[in-house]
């Protein structure tokens, strides 16, 4: 789910351009609302609201049984429900394994690779601050 | 983890079908014994009829405390349902809810039990949604009230049978009191509190 959520809709969307995909429903048709996000000082301080984020949501059943749910920060209502196919599709036995590979696997190996370029660029502009030993006289 | 659950969809088209759902409860509050038809767009779990479940999607939600008669009480499609697509809260204390949902006439309780509103706040009341048999055909049944210009006559057959003899509970009431939204299948009936059963004939 981490992976689909932090992916573009139109990868997703790419990579399950080549399933022939299931029958399926909307069972709970893309809607938008808002999270309040909550924050806390230092990480372990007293928790206060920080602002609202808008969320999307979805829930689409297949024609086998199985449910999915998605969840996508953001208005794009096609992303959550491409997540929630997604998340149905990974669950079934016939397409499961296919979709772990070819959909989810290879966005995993993006989203991976944009974090470690993150951090690399974060890395060369580390200063390192050190507090001058004060004289003894 | 697979999730392999019965159930139904809701609206597909959300924001349309509610709209358009509304609008029909609405008028059919507006003209008591008007028979109001309600497009279906959802699907519904057993024992929920078309017209119930469009309604169920469309005024209930979390602020909504909502009371099932037994048998959909006792029904976990019923109830997943409802908790997935409404987020309705199910009261075991029918004195508290907002809408009561009647799916089988005869279990219809005491109407006192319900919430009756206070006379500051006589909005406060249940409105309990009745599933009956038919709304065009059975003993015909004149109304009079707001609403009505003159007199008003619905065909229904309806479980209880006695349900408007006890309905004139709401008489000494007002403003406080019951409103009952009956339904058979796509078609909906209101009867407010205001409305008075003045003859039925066979």
């Amino acid at each position: 789910m981490a992976v689909l959520a932090h992916a573009e809709a139109g990868e997703i969307a790419a990579r399950l351009r080549d399933f022939a995909l299931p029958d399926h429903q909307d069972l709970r048709a893309p809607e938008n609302g808002l999270v309040m996000l909550r924050g806390r000082v230092g990480g372990d301080g007293a928790p206060f609201n920080l602002g609202e984020a808008t969320v999307s949501r979805a829930a689409v059943k297949l024609a086998s049984g199985e449910v999915g749910f998605g969840y996508t920060l953001g208005r794009n209502s096609e992303k959550a429900r491409l997540i929630a196919l997604c998340d149905a599709l990974v669950q079934s036995r016939d397409f499961g394994g296919a979709v772990e590979r070819d959909v989810i696997a290879p966005l995993r190996e993006q989203l991976m690779i944009r974090r470690q370029q993150a951090a690399a660029e974060t890395a060369a502009t580390k200063v390192d601050f050190y507090t001058m030993v004060r004289g003894e006289g | 983890m697979t999730t392999i659950a019965e159930l139904p969809p809701g609206f597909a088209d959300k924001v349309l079908s509610a709209q358009s759902t509304f609008r029909s409860v609405m008028d059919a509050m507006a003209r008591p014994g008007s028979v109001r038809r309600i497009v279906p767009g959802a699907g519904a779990p057993d024992m929920v009829m078309r017209g119930t479940a469009a309604i169920a999607l469309t005024l209930f939600d979390h602020d909504t405390p909502l009371w099932l008669d037994a048998p959909m009480a006792a029904s976990p499609d019923v109830v997943k349902w409802l908790k997935f697509h409404t987020g309705a809260p199910v009261v075991q204390d029918s004195s508290i809810a907002s809408f009561a949902l009647i799916g089988e006439g005869a279990a219809l309780p005491p109407l006192e039990r319900f919430a009756l509103g206070t006379s500051e706040y006589p909005d406060r009341s249940t409105t309990v949604i009745l599933q009956v048999e038919s709304l065009d055909a059975g003993r015909s049944f004149e109304l009079r009230g707001p609403g009505i210009d003159g007199a008003a006559t619905v065909q229904a057959s309806i479980r209880p049978f006695d349900l408007f003899e006890r309905l004139r509970f709401n008489e000494p009431l007002f403003p406080r009191g019951i409103d009952v939204v009956l339904v058979a299948d796509d078609a909906v009936v209101a009867i407010p509190r205001t409305t008075r059963v003045v003859s039925k004939g066979s």
